[in-house]
């Protein structure tokens, strides 16, 4: 299962290993947040995302987001609205948003969406 | 001969994954590619988050956030419904997902692509779309009030028949 509900967990047994499992999926390389997006980008999933990269983006000096879709088998269009959201915010700025590592799936449905004007493809 | 299956859980965020993977799990006897499974999947997945989101306006909020202690006693039983049954015949698999929510007053405006109501949710406006893209069929059935039904079908396993055939 998605490394995601260990949040949930680590909610109850303090807050050490909330920020252990935030430090794997979120790290900040330069002005780039690198998401480790989950195994299931569904709307249950792009929440806890979402609430978490717009944490760092407040927080942080970040310009652009990298999204590591390495481990990701399935996503519907909520994350499509979690990118576009995230996009929103970061263009403001001039930042830009990368998608790396994105499987056969997951291209097709970012381009069925229409979002191949806002992200840049990295292998 | 056909086969049938009925599921009945709790309109919650957490059980999105658990609706499209046994949705999948049930197909299996249709030998469906990878592919068609994926598709099938994604559009369960968009039916049941607009039951969720939509049909009974259940916010955005994480699990994680919900309070406990504010929950009110008897509040658990309270949470609403999604009904789904799924059929297999010969290569088609028919798929309808159920809620009793607050309906849709303009069906075909709901399934353009990119229309949301719920904006600030960040929603995309695009489950109709990917539900019509990823099926073969999709019927929408609702009014204000009364519910929402969504059907989709979908042709399973053509490419691994005909191999067989051959």
């Amino acid at each position: 299962m998605s490394s995601f509900l260990l949040q949930k967990k680590s909610k109850r047994g303090g807050k050490k290993v909330e920020e252990k499992v935030l430090e794997e999926k979120f790290q900040i390389v330069d002005n780039y947040l690198v998401v480790k997006v989950p195994e299931e980008l569904d709307h249950h999933q792009a929440a806890y995302v979402r609430q978490y990269a717009d944490k760092y983006l407040l927080d942080g000096n970040i310009e652009h987001i990298v999204f590591d879709f390495e481990h990701t088998k399935f996503m519907d269009s909520s994350g499509i609205g979690m990118i576009v959201g995230r996009y929103k915010k970061v263009s403001c700025f001039g930042g830009k948003i990368l998608i790396a590592n994105a499987g056969e799936r997951i291209r097709k449905i970012l381009l069925l969406s229409g979002l191949s004007d806002m992200i840049e493809w990295i292998e | 001969m056909k086969k049938e299956m009925k599921l009945e859980f709790d309109a919650l965020p957490e059980n999105e994954s658990f609706a499209r993977v046994t949705v999948a799990a049930f197909l299996t006897s249709l030998n469906p590619t990878l592919e068609e499974v994926e598709d099938v999947k994604t559009a369960v997945s968009e039916a049941v988050t607009n039951c969720i989101i939509h049909g009974y306006g259940f916010g955005y909020e994480p699990v994680m956030n919900r309070n406990e202690s504010e929950k009110k006693e008897g509040e658990e039983n309270k949470i609403p419904k999604i009904y789904i049954t799924c059929s297999v015949e010969n290569d088609t698999a028919a798929i309808e997902i159920r809620d009793k929510g607050i309906g849709i007053e303009n069906i075909k405006q709901a399934m353009e692509p990119l229309f949301t109501t719920k904006p600030e949710l960040e929603r995309s406006g695009m489950g109709f779309a990917f539900m019509e893209a990823f099926m073969d069929e999709l019927f929408v059935e609702s009014s204000p009030g009364n519910g929402t039904l969504v059907r989709m079908e979908k042709k399973c396993g053509h490419s691994f028949r005909k191999a067989e055939e051959e």
